[in-house]
């Protein structure tokens, strides 16, 4: 079972985001974005970063990268597919997740460690979690302020606080099915004691384990 | 050539008594450069040769006025791969590693323009970094700024930090570390330095050199454009007036993302053995990133600027020379591997020219439009430019600051000295900064910004690189030597508390106008500190940066000498001493000696009285040596949960720093109320565990190192206690306080 870590000019967390997995047992390889054939793989992640220097809009560039046709086939196929930060931005710009990003409420970039709180269990990224669970992660973002004017995002994790201005305090949202995850902060970066925090094992680990069931099930 | 500096200029050109200014002069020549030029010619320069000489001999590029007092200090150790000279220093850490590093200024881009200002100074340290093949791993910043009840101040801090977050967070390098710190002195002429550190394999350096006959010199990355025409002479060389603002043509803009892709293609060339050697394109441009490297290799070079990949059309020679647009590489590279460099260019998505080919014979010649419109020595632009003998003096007002000490009669309410030291901006929480910076990425970050030095993990090893930068800008002016010896001893003893045994320094010396004998002996004085505190520690200086005529009407900023340490920590010490890991009943404890009490140039007397005065106390090298080897083992052996230096604020604040980050009060005794404030070198305070006391004190005797227990974490307050009288700061008041130095300053004025 083997995740691709897709990569486009501007990503940055992607050897992170290999490295995390791999510790946790997981197999996983970086695939250039302009690769289109992601049939080696059994779910996928989009990492942090700036996907295209963030021109137009985040992620705006980037849903035009060959590689997301395969993505969005992976998605419907209802194999895990996890968005991290700038990910997340993909996939909503995708119209893989609803919604969409701006500016954090207070203009200024965010590096620190938050804590979210799990409101939802039922997506391949929390299902090993309980409800009301708190979690410890770095938020590491500008445009981490999600609005969705449709209301049709699920939120999987809250915010505990409002650091960004994000609607509903979402910090994680999942598409109905449960197999497509956005996360604005930073599981990968959660992943050693020496680090601050072990928490983010526990998202990765759901992910990992989401690559060995072949579909999620509808809701 | 060695030449005195003239007293003036008395001689002009027959062709330029009628008519505007020379052309000489409006790119920032004096006189009698232009002459020293025609004399290597043996003929007049033609305006590409001109604009070429002008800004290689810029002040910025040449070090005139600093090389005859560079080679004073120490630059040998048998870890050093390379030394001043190239485009970082690089040492060995074992194990085949090697990690380089670089610190520079951006300063007077950054008073223009502080977003592109600060943002292209962290685009210029990173190439630095992966141009010696070094995968980048941390960045730092130093930024000094006027005070912040000026808005032009509070626009410079707001401007600088989204600068330096917005291009390094992009570009995809954590930023770890560094320095916030406001003085007058600094209104008008901010100071910006960025320090960038990198690790790479030894078989992957890459020097800055042309290679032999024949090696085809290929221009990677962004397009050259009209931006940051006279960067480095008019701009970065030159003191400021009211008229500054006309000068933001000659800042540059920055782009992260061709950086980024840039920083993954130049990676996989050195990976691939793909090019013999490389230079990037920052101050100077083209005219730098030719004659440097030709002239390392002892060759010539031809170019032809037709094959310039540009932004704009019409560029004429001068302009396709002197752009400093940023994120271009050159590299050079065997003919028959031309196309595999032109096949990584394009898979990341970066442009590409093949722009010219190494030549024997010492010439630099450049074709335009098919025309020969350079054709001078290489070497002439480099090693050939001007040395200056700048005279130098004693300022006279030393004396009189010396004597200028306060006398207290009585002791000042210490509650009250210490929540005004906490208020003070410089001493604050930097929160505020940092928080702005990612300092994650990479996985790397075991102790980042808010510490005393960073330590940062090599992804592979057992090692970890720690690295301090400190200056202190009021010291400094009081007495730079003892000022600049002091920062070597502080720099290395906050890498030492990481865990990690200090092993080179570099320096950015940030001095104002050089053409004042005040400010060359302030400079020299900098030098000789500098110089014999890296030897007493056995640390060579790998690098440097000199940036003078920090002036603004006439007023020259504080002699600041910023110093960074790197030091390497193996086996990583597995649980290295944060601020936030004091608990209740934890003991405080003061290593190095109570001695002078000196109040010079502390935070306490400037924050309280206004005053600046006095002479500061003369480092100690046994003693900080003594002191680096405690803090040492203190983190091996893991016997400190807590540990901090004793610097601005002294003992009051350093202690109260634990406090508040471990959210726990503490009680501190003592006998002389002068000593918490005292600001003198060599000292530090920690947390220490009761069960760990005697393992403690074992320790320190052995080390020969004074320690005292002089108080106890617990409750909430920070008490100071003397026989049975007692002041205290309520914990929450300090925190807030605290925290709200910086922001409190910013949101206040936004109403």
């Amino acid at each position: 079972m083997r995740a691709a870590v897709v990569v486009f000019p501007g990503t940055n967390c992607e050897r992170d985001t290999v490295r995390a997995l791999r510790a946790l047992g997981g197999e996983a390889e970086l695939v250039w974005h302009k690769e289109t054939d992601l049939s080696d793989f059994d779910g996928v992640v989009l990492p942090g970063g700036f996907a295209h220097g963030d021109a137009l809009r985040t992620g705006a560039i980037a849903r035009l990268s060959p590689a997301m046709k395969a993505v969005a086939g992976m998605a419907g196929e209802g194999r895990p597919v996890l968005g991290i930060c700038n990910g997340f931005q993909v996939l909503c710009e995708s119209g893989l997740l609803p919604g969409a990003f701006i500016a954090n409420r207070d203009l200024s970039f965010i590096c620190r460690y938050v804590e979210v709180e799990v409101a939802d269990t039922d997506s391949m990224l929390t299902a090993g979690l309980t409800a009301g669970q708190v979690l410890r992660i770095p938020l590491n973002s500008y445009e981490g302020n999600w609005v969705d004017p449709s209301r049709q995002g699920r939120v999987v994790l809250r915010y505990v606080g409002d650091p960004n201005g994000s609607q509903d305090r979402a910090a994680a949202v999942a598409n109905d099915a449960g197999n497509v995850v956005g996360i604005m902060p930073h599981p990968e970066r959660a992943t050693e004691s020496v680090l601050g925090s072990t928490d983010g094992q526990r998202l990765l680990g759901g992910f990992l384990a989401a690559l060995d069931r072949p579909t999620i099930g509808h809701r | 050539m060695t030449y005195l500096a003239p007293e003036e200029d008395a001689f002009v050109r027959e062709s330029e008594i009628d008519g505007p200014a020379p052309a000489h002069r409006l790119l920032g020549m004096t006189d009698q450069e232009y002459r020293d030029v025609c004399s290597v010619l043996a003929r007049d320069p033609n305006p590409a040769e001109l604009a070429m000489y002008s800004v290689m001999w810029s002040e910025h590029c040449s070090y005139k006025s600093s090389r005859a007092h560079l080679g004073r200090s120490p630059t040998e150790a048998p870890w050093v791969v390379v030394g001043p000279g190239e485009n970082a220093g690089v040492v060995d850490i074992g194990d085949g590693w090697l990690a380089a590093i670089r610190i520079e200024s951006h300063n007077h881009p950054s008073f223009v323009e502080p977003y592109q200002g600060a943002a292209t100074g962290v685009g210029g340290i990173l190439r630095d970094i992966f141009t010696m093949g070094a995968r980048p791993i941390a960045l730092w910043n130093q930024i000094r700024f006027g005070p912040l009840n000026e808005p032009y101040n509070r626009y410079l801090l707001s401007g600088v930090v989204a600068g330096i977050a917005g291009y390094g967070n992009a570009v995809g390098v954590p930023t770890v570390g560094g320095e916030v710190a406001f003085a007058d002195r600094y209104s008008g002429n901010p100071l910006v330095n960025v320090m960038c550190l990198g690790v790479l394999r030894e078989d992957q350096l890459v020097l800055g050199s042309a290679g032999p006959e024949g090696t085809v010199a290929v221009l990677l990355g962004a397009p050259t454009g009209r931006d940051g025409i006279g960067g480095a002479s008019i701009l970065a060389s030159a003191s400021f007036d009211e008229t500054a603002a006309t000068l933001r043509p000659s800042v540059q803009v920055g782009d992260p993302f061709t950086e980024k892709k840039l920083i993954e293609a130049c990676l996989e060339l050195y990976s691939k053995g793909l090019v013999v050697g490389v230079q990037d394109l920052g101050a100077a441009g083209l005219s730098c990133a030719t004659s440097e490297p030709a002239a390392r290799a002892g060759m010539g070079i031809e170019v032809d600027l037709d094959r310039v990949h540009t932004r704009e059309q019409g560029m004429s020679a001068p302009e396709l020379l002197m752009s400093e647009s940023q994120e271009r590489m050159m590299a050079f590279v065997v003919p028959d591997r031309v196309d595999e460099v032109l096949a990584v260019a394009a898979h990341w998505e970066i442009d590409a020219s093949v722009v010219g080919a190494v030549r024997e014979g010492g010439r630099l010649r450049v074709y335009h439009s098919g025309d020969l419109v350079v054709d001078v020595p290489a070497a002439s632009l480099t090693e050939g430019a001007p040395r200056l003998e700048r005279p130098l003096g004693e300022p006279q007002w030393m004396e009189d600051l010396w004597a200028n000490t306060l006398s207290f009669v009585t002791p000042p309410d210490l509650g009250e000295a210490l929540i005004r030291l906490l208020d003070d901006p410089s001493l604050g929480s930097p929160a505020w900064v940092y928080e702005q910076y990612d300092h994650m990425l990479f996985l790397g970050t075991l102790i980042g910004p808010g510490q005393d030095g960073a330590l940062i993990r090599v992804e592979g090893t057992d090692k970890a690189l720690a690295v301090s930068t400190d200056g202190n800008g009021p010291v400094c002016y009081l007495d730079p030597r003892r000022g600049a010896a002091r920062l070597v001893y502080e720099s290395a003893l906050n890498v030492a508390i990481t865990g990690a045994r200090p092993l080179a320094a570099v320096d950015n010396l940030n001095f104002g106008n050089p053409e004042k004998p005040e400010v060359m002996w302030q400079f020299r004085e900098t030098i000789e500190g500098i110089s014999e505190a890296c030897e007493a520690l056995g640390i060579p200086v790998v690098g440097g940066n000199v940036s003078f005529y920090n002036e603004t009407d006439g007023i020259d900023i504080y002699p600041t000498p910023i110093i960074g340490v790197l030091g390497l920590a193996e086996p990583i010490p597995a649980s290295p001493p944060r601020h936030d890991r004091a608990e209740e009943a934890f003991e405080l404890w003061r290593f190095g000696s109570d001695w002078a009490i000196n109040l010079a140039a502390s935070a306490f007397e400037e924050s309280t009285f206004g005053h600046l005065g006095g002479r500061p106390s003369a480092p100690d090298s046994t003693m900080a040596k003594a002191a680096i080897e405690m803090a040492i083992q203190l983190a091996r052996q893991s016997l400190a949960a807590a540990v901090h230096d004793i610097s601005d604020g002294g003992l009051a604040v350093a202690t109260a720093e634990i406090a508040i980050a471990s959210g726990t009060g503490v009680t501190i005794e003592y006998t002389d109320w002068r000593s918490l404030f005292s600001e003198d070198p060599h000292r530090f305070v920690a947390a220490i565990a009761p069960e760990h006391a005697a393992q403690v004190e074992a320790l320190a005797t052995g080390i020969g190192i004074p320690a005292a227990r002089i108080g106890r974490f617990g409750g909430n307050e920070i008490v100071f206690a003397r026989g049975g009288r007692k002041t205290s700061v309520d914990l929450e008041l300090a925190e807030t306080t605290y925290r709200q130095a910086i922001p409190r300053r910013l949101t206040a004025a936004a109403h």
